[in-house]
C-alpha cells in the first residue's frame, strides 16, 4: 500500500530561504506562538465549558473514594466550624469585644479559606499539571481560573453549612443577605487574578509553592479572621499608615463585607472606610492585571 | 521537484529545527544548595556551574509535510522522535530554526485531562471538552466513542469509575476519546501499541479515516508493520539527526539493516 509520492526534500543548505518562503506563500504560522490578547480572550471564552467541567470534575473526584461521598462537601466545613466553636467558644470563651463571635469567626474562616485555597491551587495550577499542559492545547489561563472556580463551588457548600450555623445562633434572615452575591463575585475575580499571578510565578519557580503556606498564614493573621480589625484599631496606637494598610487589605475587605451581609449585629460602622471601592478596586486590579500578567508568558508554560 | 511541491499544499514545515532540553539538578552540582543558589542568582551565566545539563535532543531537522500524507517517524529509543512531535504541536520551544504549521497540530493524547476517580462517561465529556470539542459535538459522538472503545462489550462499564478498568480498557477508551475529533494535523505517539489485535486493527482504520478527512498524520511507532500499513513516507531520526526521509519501503529497509533486521 506504500507508494512514492514525492522525492526527499532538498538538502538543508538550499532549504533555508525556500522553507521560509514556502511557509509564507501558503500562509503557515509559527507553531506555538502567543495569541494576541483579544484572540486569547476569545479562545478562553470558547473553552468556558471545559473550565466549568474541569472544576466540577475536580470537586467531585475529591470525595469519590469516601463511603459518604459528596456528603463530605458540607460535612467538612461543618466539622471545621465545630472545631473552632470548641476551641474559641467553649475552651477559651473568647469574645474579642465582638457580639455573635462564633458566626463572626466561622464566616471569617470560610471566606478566608476561599482566598487561601484559590491562591494555593493557583500556585500549582501550571507546575502541578504539566502533563495536561504538555499534551493539549488550550489557553493556559483556563487552569488557574478553573481552580478558583472549584474553590468557589467549595465555598458555596460551606455557605450552606454556614447558613445552618447562623440559624443555630439565632441570626435572622435579612435583606442584606443579597449582598453576598456581589461580594462573592468580586472576591472570586480577585482570587482568580491572584491565582493567575501565582500560577505564572509557580510555573517558573515551583519552589514558591513551599513558601506560600507561610505567606498565607501571615496574611491570615493580619486579615482579622479571628479578631475584629475595627475594634482593635480603636484601642490601639498603631501608626496611621499601618491602620490604612490593615483596612485596605483585600482579604479583610471581603471578609468584613461578608460579615456585614450575613450577621445582623455586624454594623456598617464596623466596616473599613471606602470598603466597596476597595472591594471593586482590588477585584479589578487583580483580575485584569493578573490576566494580562499571565497571558504575557502564555507561550512559555510547560516548556523546556 | 520544484513543480512537484508547488501543486501540493504544505501543512507542516520544519526549518532547521534544534531542540534543547535543560535539566536541573544533575551533573557536578547535583542539587546542592550552593548550586541552587547560583542558579537563582545568575540564571544565564552559571548554567553549567549550577548543574544544569543541556540535552540536545533534535539537531537541524528540516522537512516539509503535505496535505493528505501519513508520515511515519522511526528511530531507536531516545532518538528524538517524541520530542520532535511535541515541538511540531507547539508544546516544546525550539532553540533554533522555525516550525511553521497550518492551523493547530494536535497530539493524540488526552490522558492527562482524564480523572481516574470519575466514570468513563464523565471522562468522555471532560476529555472532549479538553480537546476543544463543543458540548453538542460530544453529545453527537458519544455513542460512537463508547462503541469504538468496546468498553461496553462486556457489560455496562462506562458508568463505572475509570480506576476500575483494566489497563487495556483504559487505554482503549483514551484512544477512542482522542480520535473522536477531526484534526488538521494529527500527531500520534505509539498509540497503536495499546489494546488487543482487534482494537489495533480498528485504530489503524480510524487513522486512515482521519487522514482522509483532513490533513496530515504523523505516527511515531516502533512497530514497523503498523508504519507499513498506515504511512507512505517515513522520516528516520537517529541521535536527533534526520538520517533519511523517503518512501516507506526504502527507509524501512535501510532502518532494518541498521538495527539488525528486527522489525
Amino acid at each position: 500500500m506504500s507508494q512514492v509520492i514525492h522525492t526527499p526534500p532538498p538538502s538543508p543548505a538550499e532549504a533555508e530561504d525556500d522553507l521560509t518562503a514556502l511557509a509564507a506563500r501558503y500562509g503557515l504560522s509559527v507553531s506555538g506562538a502567543r495569541p494576541s490578547l483579544p484572540q486569547y480572550i476569545r479562545q478562553l471564552w470558547a473553552r468556558r465549558h471545559f473550565i466549568t467541567a474541569f472544576a466540577t470534575a475536580k470537586l467531585t473526584a475529591q470525595y469519590s473514594q469516601a463511603k459518604l461521598g459528596q456528603v463530605w462537601q458540607v460535612a467538612t466545613p461543618l466539622l471545621n466550624a465545630a472545631v473552632y466553636y470548641f476551641i474559641f467558644g467553649v475552651l477559651l470563651g473568647t469574645k474579642h469585644g465582638v457580639s455573635d463571635y462564633i458566626p463572626f469567626l466561622v464566616t471569617g474562616v470560610f471566606v478566608w479559606t476561599f482566598t487561601q485555597s484559590s491562591i494555593m491551587a493557583g500556585t500549582r495550577a501550571i507546575s502541578g499539571n504539566l502533563g495536561l499542559v504538555r499534551a493539549l492545547h488550550f489557553p493556559r489561563a483556563a487552569l488557574p481560573i478553573s481552580f478558583a472556580l472549584q474553590q468557589l463551588q467549595q465555598l458555596l457548600f460551606s455557605m450552606a453549612a454556614l447558613v445552618v450555623i447562623l440559624f443555630c445562633f439565632g441570626i435572622p434572615l435579612g435583606i442584606s443577605w443579597v449582598l453576598t452575591i456581589p461580594v462573592l463575585f468580586l472576591q472570586f475575580v480577585f482570587n482568580a487574578g491572584v491565582s493567575m499571578i501565582m500560577a505564572r510565578m509557580g510555573a517558573k519557580t515551583p519552589d514558591i509553592a513551599q513558601l506560600m503556606p507561610f505567606i498565607l498564614r501571615t496574611w491570615m493573621y493580619v486579615s482579622g479572621v479571628m479578631f475584629s480589625i475595627d475594634s482593635t484599631l480603636k484601642h490601639s496606637s498603631l501608626p496611621h499608615i499601618v491602620q490604612v494598610l490593615l483596612e485596605a487589605n483585600p482579604a479583610a475587605v471581603y471578609i468584613d463585607l461578608m460579615r456585614f451581609a450575613l450577621i445582623d449585629s455586624f454594623h456598617a460602622k464596623q466596616l473599613p472606610h471606602h470598603v466597596w471601592a476597595f472591594a471593586l478596586g482590588w477585584a479589578l486590579l487583580a483580575g485584569v492585571g493578573g490576566f494580562i500578567y499571565f497571558w504575557k508568558a502564555e507561550e512559555r508554560y510547560g516548556r523546556g | 521537484m520544484a513543480e512537484h511541491s508547488a501543486e501540493k499544499i504544505p501543512t507542516v514545515i520544519a526549518d532547521k529545527v534544534d531542540i534543547v532540553y535543560r535539566v536541573y539538578g544533575t551533573g557536578a552540582g547535583r542539587g546542592s544548595a550552593t548550586a541552587a543558589l547560583n542558579r537563582i542568582l545568575r540564571p544565564k551565566k552559571a548554567e553549567k556551574a549550577a548543574g544544569v545539563r543541556r540535552v540536545h535532543a533534535v539537531k537541524k531537522v528540516s522537512f516539509v509535510a503535505y496535505k493528505g500524507e501519513a508520515i511515519g517517524l522511526i528511530g531507536t529509543n531516545g532518538s528524538g522522535k517524541s520530542t520532535l512531535l511535541k515541538a511540531v504541536a507547539g508544546l516544546l520551544p525550539v532553540e533554533n530554526g522555525k516550525i511553521y504549521t497550518d492551523g493547530q497540530p494536535s497530539l493524540l493524547g488526552v490522558n492527562a485531562a482524564l480523572m481516574n476517580d470519575l466514570t468513563g462517561e464523565r471522562n468522555v465529556h471532560l476529555g472532549g471538552l479538553a480537546m476543544g470539542m463543543s458540548r453538542e459535538q460530544i453529545r453527537e459522538r458519544y455513542q460512537e466513542i463508547v462503541d469504538f472503545s468496546g468498553i461496553n462489550e462486556k457489560g455496562d462499564f462506562i458508568t463505572l469509575p475509570m480506576r476500575t478498568y483494566s489497563s487495556g480498557m483504559a487505554a482503549r477508551l483514551r484512544f477512542s476519546i482522542a480520535a473522536a475529533k477531526d484534526h488538521d494535523v494529527l500527531l500520534i505517539d505509539e498509540a497503536l501499541a495499546t489494546g488487543d489485535r482487534a482494537f489495533q486493527k480498528r485504530s489503524e482504520e480510524r487513522i486512515r479515516e482521519l487522514r482522509k478527512h483532513a490533513g496530515t498524520v504523523f505516527l511515531v511507532s516502533h512497530n514497523n508493520n503498523s508504519i507499513r500499513d498506515t504511512c507512505e513516507r517515513v522520516l528516520w531520526l537517529e541521535r536527533g539527526v534526520l538520517r533519511m526521509d523517503g518512501p516507506t519501503e526504502e527507509v524501512l529497509e535501510a532502518y532494518e539493516a541498521f538495527t539488525g533486521g528486527k522489525s
